[in-house]
Formats: C-alpha cells, sequence, structure tokens
C-alpha cells in the first residue's frame, strides 16, 4: 500500500496542474490583453497582443491593463497610447468613439476618427481652436454655441496632447 | 425579310450599346477595387461594434419581443444583378414568417428596395433615404441616419440591419445583423458584469454603435453592388457580342440575296433583249 503512494501522486500531478490550466483561461485570470482599435477608415490594431493601453473618457482618463475589470464607456477627443509588448509607444489622438473591455480580456476602442499623433499639426490645431472660439463669440443658436464647444473641446485637447 | 437598311440600324443600335455596357464594366472594376479596400478596415470597425452584443448575448435573453425595426440596405442605382431584390426577398420572406406576429416597421436605404416594398407594406415604412449609392459610403452617412432612426422616436424590442455580405467577386450573401434598443442593454443581466455604467455612457455607447453598424453594412452593401454590377455588365457586354455576330452574319447574307436578286435581274432582262 505505501509502496503504491507516490505513483498515485506521480499520476495526479498532471491532472491537478490540468485543472490549474483550465481554471485560468475560464474567466478569472488573464496575461494577454488582445487590442483591436480602428476607425471607419484605418484599422491600427488587430486583436493585437500589448501590454496596455491608455485612453481618455467622458467620465476620465483610464489606463487598461491585462486583466482589468469589463467596462464599456465613450471616448473623448485625446490621446490614445498604445504600449505594445516590445516597449514601443504608439501614440494616436482620436475625436470621438467608444471602448470596451469585455469580460475575457479583449479590448476594442472604435474612434469616429483617428490618426497617429505625427500626423497632427500644431499651427494648424492652432488655427482651427481659434476659428471655434470665433464662432462661439458669433454663435446666435444653442446649436451653434454646441457645435463650436464641442470644436473647442476638440482642438484644445489635440494642442494639450502635441 | 427585314430590310438591309433596317438591319444595318439594329446593329449599330447594339454596337453602341455594348461599348456602354463595356465603359460601364470598367467604371464598375475600379469602383469595385477601392470598395474592397476600403471593406478590410471597416469589417474590423463592424466586428468590434458587434462584440458587446455578442458577449451580452442580447438575443438569446428571455424578453417580452413585440416590435421590431427592420433596416434595409441597398442603393438607388440598379443595372447590378439581383442586389437590391435579395434585400427585398430576405426581409419579404421574414414578414410572411418569423415576423408575422411583430409589429414591424422598416427603415429603408436607396429607392429600389424602397419601390420594391412599397406595395404591400408601404405603411410600415417609418423613413426612407434617397440619393445614396452615387458615392461611397462615409461614417458621416451613417451617423446621420442612425441619428435619424433615433430622433424618429421609432419603438422597437428588437430590430436587425438586412444588407448583402460581400463574399467574394462573384458571390455575396444577403444576411442580417441583429440590433437592440438601448433600453434591452440596460435591462441585460450580462451587462452587470461591466463597471460602473451610468445612463449618458450607454446612450452615447449604443448610438455609435448603431452608427458604426450601419457604416459597416453599408460597406459590404456597396462592395456587393460594384462586384454585382460588374459581373452583370460584363455579361450583357458578352450578349451583345453574340447579338452582333448574329445581326452581321444576317446583314451580309441579306446583302448578297440583294446582290444576287439584282444580277438575276439584269441578266435575265439581258436575255430577254436577245
Amino acid at each position: 500500500m505505501v509502496s503504491r503512494l507516490p505513483l498515485l501522486l506521480y499520476r495526479a500531478v498532471p491532472l491537478l496542474r490540468l485543472q490549474a490550466r483550465s481554471v485560468s483561461t475560464s474567466g478569472y485570470h488573464f496575461n494577454e490583453l488582445p487590442l483591436t482599435f480602428s476607425s471607419p477608415y484605418e484599422s491600427f490594431y488587430k486583436k493585437q497582443n500589448i501590454s496596455q493601453v491608455d485612453v481618455s473618457t467622458l467620465s476620465g482618463d483610464m489606463g487598461i491593463l491585462p486583466d482589468h475589470v469589463p467596462v464599456i464607456a465613450a471616448l473623448s477627443p485625446g490621446l490614445v497610447s498604445v504600449y505594445e509588448e516590445n516597449g514601443d509607444i504608439n501614440k494616436f489622438f482620436v475625436s470621438s468613439g467608444v471602448v470596451t473591455v469585455n469580460e475575457d480580456s479583449s479590448v476594442q476602442i472604435l474612434a469616429e476618427e483617428a490618426a497617429p499623433l505625427t500626423h497632427l499639426d500644431r499651427l494648424e490645431a492652432q488655427k482651427g481652436l481659434d476659428k471655434c472660439q470665433q464662432d462661439l463669440n458669433s454663435a446666435s443658436s444653442e446649436e451653434d454655441r454646441a457645435t463650436a464647444n464641442i470644436g473647442i473641446d476638440f482642438y484644445e485637447a489635440a494642442l494639450k496632447a502635441l | 425579310m427585314a430590310t438591309l437598311k433596317l438591319i444595318s440600324m439594329r446593329l449599330k443600335s447594339v454596337k453602341s450599346i455594348q461599348k456602354i455596357t463595356k465603359s460601364m464594366k470598367m467604371v464598375s472594376a475600379a469602383k469595385f477595387a477601392r470598395a474592397e479596400r476600403e471593406l478590410a478596415p471597416a469589417r474590423i470597425f463592424g466586428v468590434g461594434a458587434r462584440s458587446l452584443y455578442e458577449v451580452t448575448d442580447l438575443a438569446s435573453e428571455e424578453r417580452e419581443k413585440k416590435k421590431f425595426l427592420a433596416i434595409l440596405v441597398s442603393s438607388d442605382r440598379g443595372l447590378c444583378g439581383g442586389i437590391h431584390s435579395n434585400v427585398a426577398k430576405s426581409i419579404r420572406a421574414d414578414l410572411n414568417g418569423e415576423l408575422e406576429n411583430y409589429d414591424t416597421k422598416l427603415v429603408i436605404i436607396g429607392d429600389k428596395v424602397k419601390s420594391m416594398m412599397q406595395g404591400k407594406h408601404g405603411s410600415k415604412i417609418v423613413l426612407s433615404v434617397n440619393d445614396y449609392g452615387k458615392k461611397v459610403p462615409l461614417f458621416e452617412d451613417a451617423s446621420r441616419l442612425a441619428e435619424e432612426v433615433i430622433a424618429s422616436g421609432v419603438e422597437y424590442d428588437i430590430g436587425a440591419v438586412y444588407y448583402n455580405n460581400f463574399k467574394s467577386v462573384i458571390s455575396y450573401n444577403t444576411s442580417k445583423i441583429p440590433i437592440f434598443p438601448v433600453d434591452a442593454l440596460e435591462s441585460s443581466e450580462k451587462l452587470s458584469v461591466y463597471d460602473d455604467i451610468d445612463n449618458d455612457v450607454l446612450q452615447c455607447y449604443h448610438e455609435f454603435s448603431l452608427a458604426s453598424l450601419i457604416f459597416y453594412t453599408m460597406k459590404e452593401g456597396a462592395c456587393s453592388e460594384q462586384s454585382s454590377r460588374m459581373t452583370a455588365m460584363e455579361a450583357a457586354t458578352k450578349n451583345a457580342g453574340e447579338m452582333i455576330d448574329r445581326l452581321t452574319l444576317r446583314y451580309n447574307r441579306t446583302r448578297q440575296a440583294v446582290i444576287t436578286k439584282e444580277l438575276i435581274e439584269i441578266i435575265s432582262g439581258a436575255a430577254a433583249i436577245k
């Protein structure tokens, strides 16, 4: 009887290991963060594993790491910083959109407009901001005012990101 | 027997029609190349927009479902095979089948499907837009439409977007993507796993998702339409070519017959004088 015990243990070990693995993939712990990041006309990431992504939402800025709680949020104009697994940081500017973190730790960022930060021009942003401020001053209706305010938010965020 | 003149007129018109269909094919080939190129990012975008609905599994959730909203995506322009009639056929089949007990409302993009639906189901149309299909669909078009749908105040418990899903140059299939109103999302059980959601965020999220889905289906539809038009125009060009061959043959035979007839007349006239 005694002599059989180690054998049983020996047999049980792979079994235990198998169980441990199946637990980790069934929703308790994730080391991966597959990101899908796309605008209507350009896709930047398609289920690519990354180590972190920072976004700014209507309810505040948010850093997403693997194993984040599921969350949905609306993007506000601002920076999306993607930390790739090899340590590179890619920065994008988005106008608006949505971000979803799902239970399986996958992240979707869908932006209405998105561009790498290097494509933005400080001078143009300043010009746009000035124009929107002018519009705000000359706005007569509630709608014009709202449009101008959205423009100001956008250009201010762009200038801040640059 | 047709006179020489009639045949030559016919031949000329068939030839010019062939030229038209040929150039239409070239145009839609160029447009198709662009549409296909733009479809790739739009697909990723569309899959992303659908994922929340799929993760929360709203379709199978038990709720009272009485009102249905169907958004039909096609376009204004014809000569593209069965693109439009397939969308109409698919909704009609559903209306007579699984949607029979629903109160269905229709939102229609494009004149072609609208005219097909107007007869029997005309009263169900709540919103229709035209002047669509000439240019490449933009996200602005989709978001404007989503806005209109929400502003029209149409109530629904469940819905679907009917569109043509592009498969390859020679094939597409008419499919549908389910859509849900914002209160279905709010009351969904699976949504509770998502961290602190307020109604504003959900409303924004829902509007954006609807616009994204419509955009995605527009892109799929545009790509299928161009590819289908390309195929249709190629077939038309080929048919016109066959017709030209037959007409040329007939023209030449008739011409020969006329010459032979004249020769006989001259020869017999000369023989009579002798």
